[in-house]
């Protein structure tokens, strides 16, 4: 018999039933809640007359809807303007409250991105499933968890059963091998490889990530590939267990203490693949080969280098990809073979549960420091994942970097990444977004979203237009800091 | 759930890959605490001409009439015809929930994604999947004559054109029982409930720190 995947052996360990058609009851260690995805799923409960099976593996946290104004802030849940936003918040309250179910609420200094807040507090563990009614829940993956997405009706099942109906997915690897460049970062590694294995390229697929590149990549990076599996078309991403995942979680709250830290940490330490496993489909890039990437396009297969061009979708072989690509285009304001460097931007993003984290900030920061937001940028916004993130960034001076550089400094919340409050687009703007999604209207109606990384989206504030960010003077700061 | 039956519907062709769930339902919309009435904002981007707002009376509001479902030959339609990788994208079910609120009780595309897959069936929207090529003939179908339908035939796994063409698709043995017979699947895992907790019990004495909560 060969070895078993990382994915093989965390679907053995919560396998409660395998039924003979197919299908499996799989048990659930934790569920994050948020506003958007959960109140039909209450509501089926009390209709049904049933209760939550286990109240200790949920945690709540209001994102979607929140506002991230200072002053709205300050008011709590009545700083929220749009009536309706503000019933979706208060019902989360109100089912945590009726239920007894752990919630930071919008005030909470731990309040932040669902998939920021469960690994700062460590509820996040490897060898957990973890579910969410939210599509990036395959950032937990980071930590050698079995997370994904999951629609409201099953969010529903998960509080009424503690399980839920699964289908094994087949496994993929995605090794990425080598040195990444300076100024290349996990957000560029993860653009490269959806551009590389399209949007489509990893449904059905548990994707593991691996190889030299990804192992260097801190805790922080390696949410952010995971984050984007579901770009890929996985609903689950997914990297091995080492030190620094180890390293990342002593002493978080809910992380295990004393001799159960030594007993989890044993335990952790086999949650990798094993040397002999196979996996159904392996893609291998090299590291040295990827460049700041920057999405020109309506999906995030649409991406290019910043030394690239919009590509000619005449040139396209396929006829549906013909189509998709001059839609785009249209949508997208631009023209074949244009410069990603001659593209002017409006407006720009660095947030989302993609790169809200300490991290991210701090990469976004060495290339602010010093700089000047361009004058034709109208609005340039900095959104903590979470009131810890933006606490710590604070406590390093990152803050006064942003607003000295006239960007603004906003309070924690998924923000202009889907728009659900006020931050949004207006028509026809284009956003260097450090997000997930560019597909139409997802910033706002009629908005032109281009995706990435941190650095480069400060970069593009500055500049007013894309640049490389390997070419930017801040190059030398990042240079010293590193060096 | 309603029981899923066999009948003859008019088929909707949406000519574009990668159909996002934003697509299908704009964010605004999921602001909604309700389960019901999102049909009039279907593929609102696409289907009217201004900025929908949830909450809003639609039926004054200016429609795109190049949009496929605008257009009269198309009024009633119960099956959609999309091309490769509908429903990607989030996890909102607020997508089928808004499709099966307009009417559609089917979709037929070479490919779906993940999640969209699981929640379509939840909601008792049956998803097709054919491929490239009988997807291709539907599109030419549909263009050539107006009415065109097409006989869904879910306990046979088959999909039969007014022409008489059979064709034929796989779908899982539970979801398919479940769509039949209109169940709720709570119900049948809460019949596994003795397995659940021998599970629990054993699983926490195994890794009890995945059982712990904050001192």
């Amino acid at each position: 018999m060969s070895g078993q995947t990382l994915y093989d052996k965390l679907w053995n360990q919560h396998l409660v039933k395998q039924r003979d058609d197919g299908t499996a009851l799989i048990y659930i260690d934790r569920q994050l809640l948020h506003e958007v995805t959960s109140p039909q799923a209450f509501e089926g409960l009390r209709l049904a007359k049933r209760k939550p099976w286990r109240l200790d593996a949920n945690l709540a946290t209001p994102d979607h809807n929140v506002p991230t104004t200072l002053k709205e802030r300050a008011e709590g849940n009545s700083g929220i303007k749009d009536p309706v936003s503000l019933i979706q918040v208060q019902t989360l309250d109100d089912n945590c409250v009726e239920y007894g179910i752990e919630e930071f609420k919008i005030n909470d200094p731990r309040q932040g991105i669902v998939h920021v807040v469960g690994p700062e507090q460590g509820a996040t563990l490897p060898g957990m499933t973890v579910v969410c009614g939210d599509s990036h829940t395959a950032t937990h993956g980071a930590f050698g968890a079995l997370a994904h997405g999951i629609g409201t009706s099953e969010v529903e099942h998960v509080l009424a059963t503690q399980c839920l109906l699964a289908q094994k997915m087949k496994n993929m690897q995605v090794r990425v091998e080598g040195e990444l460049g300076l100024g290349v970062t996990a957000k560029d590694v993860v653009l490269a490889i959806i551009g590389e294995i399209g949007t489509a390229g990893g449904t059905g697929y548990a994707i593991e990530f691996a190889g030299s590149a990804i192992a260097s990549l801190s805790m922080e990076g390696r949410m952010t590939v995971c984050n984007m599996a579901i770009e890929a078309g996985a609903r689950v991403g997914l990297i091995a267990v080492d030190d620094t995942t180890i390293d990342y979680l002593a002493e978080r709250p809910f992380a295990p203490t004393a001799e159960q830290w030594e007993a989890a940490v044993a335990d952790w330490r086999q949650l990798v693949s094993d040397d002999d496993a196979t996996f159904d489909k392996v893609v291998t890039l090299k590291a040295e080969d990827i460049e700041p990437q920057v999405s020109w396009g309506t999906s995030p297969e649409m991406v290019t280098g910043i030394s690239g061009q919009v590509p000619d979708p005449l040139a396209a072989l396929d006829e549906t990809v013909q189509r998709s690509h001059t839609r785009a285009l249209e949508y997208m304001g631009l023209h074949a073979n244009q410069k990603i460097t001659d593209i002017k931007l409006d407006k720009v993003f660095i947030g989302s549960c993609t790169n809200s984290r300490i991290e991210d900030l701090r990469e976004a920061a060495k290339v602010a420091q010093g700089n000047k937001v361009a004058d034709t940028i109208k609005l340039a916004m900095v959104v903590p994942g979470s009131g810890l993130v933006k606490r710590q960034a604070e406590a390093e001076g990152l803050d006064k970097i942003f607003i000295d550089a006239g960007f603004e400094w906003r309070e924690p919340g998924c923000s202009m990444c889907l728009a659900m409050n006020a931050d949004k687009l207006g028509a026809g703007e284009h956003c260097a977004s450090t997000s997930n999604r560019n597909f139409e209207g997802r910033q706002g109606y009629g908005g032109r979203t281009h995706l990435v990384s941190p650095a480069m989206a400060a970069a593009a504030a500055i500049a007013g237009h894309f640049v490389d960010v390997r070419s930017l003077s801040a190059n030398d700061a990042i240079h010293a800091q590193e060096a | 759930m309603k029981k899923f039956t066999r009948f003859e519907g008019v088929v909707a062709p949406l000519d574009r890959a990668n159909v996002d769930t934003d697509l299908i339902i704009p964010k605004q919309f999921l602001k909604s605490i309700k389960r019901t009435g999102f049909g009039v904002n279907l593929f609102d981007e696409l289907r009217y001409l201004d900025e929908g707002q949830p909450g809003q009376d639609c039926s004054n509001r200016p429609l795109n009439p190049d949009f496929v479902l605008n257009q009269p030959r198309f009024k009633g339609t119960e099956v959609l015809l999309a091309r490769r990788n509908f429903g990607c994208g989030s996890s909102r079910e607020h997508a089928p929930w808004a499709l099966e609120d307009f009417g559609f009780k089917v979709v037929i595309a070479p490919s779906f994604a993940d999640i969209f897959y699981n929640n379509a069936f939840k909601n008792g929207i049956l998803l097709i999947t054919l491929s490239e090529e009988e997807v291709d003939r539907l599109f030419a179908g549909v263009d050539a004559n107006e009415g065109y339908q097409l006989d869904i035939d879910l306990e046979n796994q088959r999909v039969i054109t007014p022409g008489g063409e059979i064709l034929e698709f796989e779908v899982d043995a539970f979801r398919k029982h479940c769509l039949l017979n209109g169940l709720d699947d709570i119900g049948i895992t809460l019949q596994d409930e003795d397995a659940i907790r021998a599970f629990e019990e054993k699983h926490k004495d195994a890794r009890p720190w995945l059982f712990r909560q904050p001192a």
